[in-house]
Parts: structure tokens; C-alpha cells; sequence
């Protein structure tokens, strides 16, 4: 194999975010105003009344949250539609009879996936400017977070993708898993603020360590130390990466 | 001709024990129309599939312009366009992006004027800015065909191009396979109309049951097996064949007027002097005499019933 064949790569990358631009509307906007929302209930109404979690204003320590929340969301999304779909209509024979490998293939739709969810993310965060007063405080950090959590999440959804033999399976994934893990890992408190008990098991819930490592970049503070968080975003992305090099190994799903 | 295409000992089982190729072997040559013909389930399909990628074999070996399909995938399957027998397209892209992005996705760099060529040489160029759902089915049959043409394959694959086709988009489809012959495009296509690979093919290879039961060049085919009748109407209704006529094998219609010989038309004797002069010895007044060669689907439908006895003695 002489290197990656990045014409073929371009192709689909091209092709994915062309879907994406076509449907722009409502790529940007349902993210965007369910953010405000958000930022009205929790920030405004229910931020009213609670002083400050760690020293940092309600309505600011729930930004890294919100941001996580939708990036986690729209990375799964956009990669378990983009390879679904083809599946689904048929148009799967074509990259399986292109002279291209899977990490070529995969590079094409986990690349154009995370990015339309950083995308997203970038939006949300500039919104929230809006809202409440922000302060980063590790911006390299806090890209490298985005961006490896952007990325191992749609290399996540494309497996979900792949998995999915229906529509229903498609949603059930990040509506019955995804969202309750994002809600329980701190998205809107600190840990601190649970039982005992809970606490404990909090730290069994993955979205955790990105929620907390996200919030470090920000505030520098953190549930988890940032390098253990950096740690569990690349034991996730690698583990990922196995399950997809096996699913192409074995034609899983995709090929009899 | 070279050869392009070597098949040796395929095979394919699929996980719930269905074997659908049981060791094909086949050479393609380079530049020639080969038709497989089979009927539904034969493995037409799954060979087609097992060459292209889109399975994977369970035993033997295939090789693309002496590049190996799993060793060397890349440089063999550059060298192959497909076109598959189930319109599966993207519906909201547009006709020429569709296109478009076949060619890179085989790794070709961008080449407007070729692409406008594909789309023109199939009545596309005008529609090229649709959306691809907005087009007809015949329409969208030729975007797949613009698709597998898009990164300039040496061999084309078409799995039942004209399967739910009117006659005038099958006509202009042989006519872009004819041309593609012409420019030196090696063209495999499996159907189910006998009368399609009759005329387009130069050979013809027999599919049933995974087994390919023979390979012959088309016109070889018909002198080979095409076995000719002679249909003797005769002035007085019989009720049965005269015995003087019995060593003669002959049939007789069901109204009694006609004696129905069967004989091999490349035989060095047919023996049709020995029966006339027979007929007239039996006293028969011949009132009309015509012949007519057996189809490709007659023989077809003997080979493969023939393959099924072989079969059934060797249990």
C-alpha cells in the first residue's frame, strides 16, 4: 500500500458536506435555538437562584456542557446518517467496489461528520457569548477536546450506522444512551453536588471525563484531572477505530 | 485477444449454507462482449459481485488485468465500472455531481470534458443540473451507467441492464454497448433475455446453479446445439406415424396433418433424402415442407435441464 488515496477521500468528504450545505437550515438552526433555550431555563430561570458551582456564575459553568451536549449529538448523527443512508438506498456498492481501503472510507465520513459538528459547537459557543460572560482559559486545550471528542463520537455514530437496520434503531442509540450519559455526566452540576454513592458511579459514565476535561479549558477546574480526561477521549477514539477495522475486516452488516 | 478477466475455481457460500458458485472457472478476453445467462438464482448476480468487491469469495481466484481482486483491490478493481441490476441512486444529488464524484471516488483526478462525453453520449448533458430523483427510471438507469463510465473503467459490468426497459431505451442501450466494444471496453453483462445475448455478445456463458456449464462464442452456440426441425404437412390427416416411417423418430402434430422431424443441421448426414424418399414410398401426398432452427432459449432450457440430470445421475 503506498500511502492514502486522498482524491478518493476528498470525494466523499466533498459529497458528504455538500448534503450538509444543502440542508443548512435546519443543520444550524434546530442546534441553535434548542441552545437558547437552555440558556433561558437553566442560565436565566434556574440559574437565578443558584450562586455559583466551584466559583464560576451558573450560567457560565453550564456553557462546556451545552457545547458538549450538542457536539456529542450532532457528531453521532451526522456520521450514522451519512453511512447509513447509502446502506439504506443501496449506493453502499459503489464504495465497496472503489479502489479504496476503510480507513480511506472511514477518514471520508467521520471526517465530514465532525466537522459540521465542530461547526455546530462553534456556533452554540458564540451564542452563548450572548448570554453570559466567557472566559477560556486553555483555548489550545479546549480545541484539542472539540476536536477529539468530534471525532471519536462520529467514528461512534458511524459504527451505529453501520450497526442500524432501520430508521428507529438509528435514533434509539443517541436518544436512550447518548443523552442520559450527557445529563448524568455533569453536563449541568459539578459532581460534587451528588450523594455520595452517585458520585461513584458517575465516574463509570465516559461523557464525564469529556464534560470535565472540556470545563478545565475553560474555568481550570475539573471533576477529573484534564490529562485522564485526554486519556479517555483516546482509549475511546482507539477503541473505536478497532471496532471499525474489524467491521471491514469481516464485512460486517455490509458485506455477505 | 489478451485476456483480461481470469476466474479460477470461484466459489461462494454465504453464511446460511446457500452455495451460490461451486468453482467457476472463466477467462474474459480483452475487448469481447461476454453475456451470462442463467435464470433467477443462478449466481449471476453473485459472480458479478464476488469480481467487483461487493463479496466476499469463500474459495478460488480472480484476477483483473493480472492485478488479484483481494491482493492487488486497488489496481483491479480501477480497472472496473459496475452497474448494478437495482436502480440505487442518491436522490437529491444532482446528475452531473453524482457523476462527479464516481470519478473521484475512484480516485481519478477531475476531468470536466470527460465527464461531459459520458453524460452526452447518454442523452444526459441536458439534464445534467436535476436533481436525480426528478428524472425517469430509464434515466436513471443511464446515470448508473454515466457513473460506472465516470473513472474510464477498461471493464464494464452490467447486471441486467435492460431488465424493465421499453424497447427504445434497450436499443440505444445496445448501441452504447456496441460503441463501448468499439473503443476497447471489455463488456460483461448477465440477462435473462436470450434474445439480447444472441445479439450482442460475441460469447455466451451458460449459468445454473453455480455452475457454469459452458462458454461458447455466440454464433458457435446456435451451429453447435441450434438442432433444426423439418415439418412435413402431408394432404390426408394420420392417425398415428406408418410403421414403414418409425425408424425415423418422427412426431405427429395433433391434428394428424403434420410429421415433425428433428434433425442436427451439422451433422455430415441429416437424413432428410432417406425420409422424403420414405414418405413417398408410404404413399404420403406432401402438401408443404419448412424448417426452422430451435432458439437460444430451446437450447438453453435443454442445457440446463441436461445439467440437472447430469446432476441427479451423479447423486
Amino acid at each position: 500500500m503506498t500511502g492514502l488515496n486522498w482524491t478518493s477521500i476528498l470525494a466523499i468528504y466533498r459529497f458528504e458536506m455538500a448534503r450538509t450545505f444543502r440542508t443548512i437550515g435546519q443543520s444550524i438552526l434546530s442546534p441553535v435555538i434548542t441552545t437558547v433555550l437552555y440558556f433561558v431555563v437553566f442560565g436565566g430561570a434556574i440559574g437565578g437562584r443558584i450562586e455559583s458551582v466551584e466559583g464560576i456564575a451558573y450560567g457560565s459553568f453550564i456553557v462546556p456542557g451545552l457545547v458538549m451536549l450538542t457536539l456529542l449529538q450532532q457528531a453521532i448523527n451526522n456520521a450514522a446518517f451519512g453511512i447509513y443512508f447509502p446502506k439504506f438506498i443501496g449506493t453502499i456498492y459503489e464504495l465497496l467496489s472503489a479502489p479504496i481501503n476503510f480507513l480511506e472510507i472511514v477518514i471520508g465520513y467521520v471526517g465530514a461528520a465532525a466537522t459540521k459538528a465542530l461547526g455546530v459547537a462553534a456556533i452554540i459557543l458564540v451564542t452563548a457569548t450572548f448570554f453570559v460572560e466567557l472566559t477560556v482559559l486553555h483555548p489550545l486545550a479546549m480545541l484539542a477536546f472539540l476536536v477529539l471528542t468530534a471525532v471519536s463520537f462520529s467514528l461512534l455514530g458511524f459504527i451505529l450506522g453501520i450497526w442500524a437496520g432501520n430508521f428507529e434503531q438509528l435514533t434509539l442509540v443517541p436518544l436512550l444512551v447518548v443523552t442520559p450519559l450527557v445529563f448524568l455526566g455533569g453536563a449541568f452540576y459539578s459532581i460534587d453536588m451528588l450523594p455520595e454513592g452517585w458520585a461513584q458511579v458517575t465516574y463509570f459514565n465516559p461523557v464525564l471525563y469529556l464534560i470535565s476535561g472540556f470545563r478545565w479549558s475553560f474555568f481550570g477546574v475539573a471533576d477529573v484531572a484534564p490529562w485522564v480526561s485526554l486519556l479517555a477521549i483516546a482509549g475511546f477514539l482507539a477503541a473505536c477505530m478497532g471496532v471499525i477495522w474489524w467491521i471491514f475486516r469481516t464485512g460486517w452488516r455490509i458485506k455477505p | 485477444m489478451a485476456d483480461i478477466i481470469e476466474i479460477r475455481g470461484l466459489e461462494k457460500t454465504y453464511d446460511d449454507g446457500f452455495q451460490a458458485l461451486k468453482g467457476v472457472d472463466l477467462t474474459i478476453r480483452e475487448g469481447e462482449i461476454l453475456a451470462l445467462l442463467g435464470p433467477n438464482g443462478a449466481g449471476k448476480t453473485t459472480l458479478i459481485s464476488a469480481v467487483c468487491g461487493l463479496v466476499t469469495p469463500t474459495g478460488g481466484t480472480v484476477t483483473v488485468g493480472g492485478h488479484d481482486i483481494l491482493s492487488d483491490y486497488r489496481a483491479a478493481r480501477s480497472l472496473i465500472g459496475l452497474v448494478p441490476q437495482e436502480i440505487t441512486i442518491e436522490p437529491f444529488e444532482k446528475v452531473i455531481d453524482t457523476v462527479r464524484f464516481s470519478r473521484g471516488l475512484f480516485g481519478r483526478p477531475r476531468d470536466e470534458s470527460h465527464i461531459e462525453r459520458v453524460l452526452r453520449a447518454l442523452s444526459l448533458w441536458e439534464k445534467r443540473n436535476n436533481r436525480n430523483k426528478e428524472l425517469s427510471g430509464g434515466m436513471k438507469r443511464r446515470i448508473l451507467i454515466a457513473k460506472a463510465l465516470a473513472h474510464e473503467p477498461r471493464v464494464l459490468f452490467l447486471d441486467e441492464p435492460t431488465a424493465g426497459v421499453d424497447v427504445t431505451l434497450r436499443r440505444e442501450m445496445w448501441d452504447l454497448v456496441r460503441r463501448l466494444r468499439d473503443e476497447g471496453v471489455t463488456i460483461i453483462l448477465t440477462t435473462h433475455y436470450i434474445e439480447e445475448a444472441e445479439q450482442m455478445a460475441d460469447r455466451i456463458g451458460v449459468i445454473d446453479r453455480g455452475r457454469l456449464l459452458l462458454v461458447e462464442e455466440t454464433a458457435g452456440l446456435m451451429h453447435k446445439l441450434g438442432r433444426k426441425e423439418l415439418v412435413v404437412e402431408i394432404a390426408e390427416p394420420l392417425a398415428a406415424v406408418p410403421p414403414a416411417l418409425a425408424a425415423h423418430g418422427l412426431t405427429l402434430s395433433d391434428d394428424g396433418c403434420r410429421l415433425i422431424y428433428t434433425f442436427d443441421a451439422t451433422a455430415e448426414r441429416t437424413g432428410m433424402t432417406r425420409l422424403m424418399a420414405d414418405i413417398a414410398e408410404a404413399g404420403l401426398h406432401v402438401r408443404d415442407l419448412s424448417t426452422r432452427q430451435s432458439s437460444l432459449e430451446e437450447v438453453f432450457l435443454r442445457l440446463v435441464d441436461e445439467g440437472a440430470q447430469a446432476m441427479e445421475a451423479a447423486q
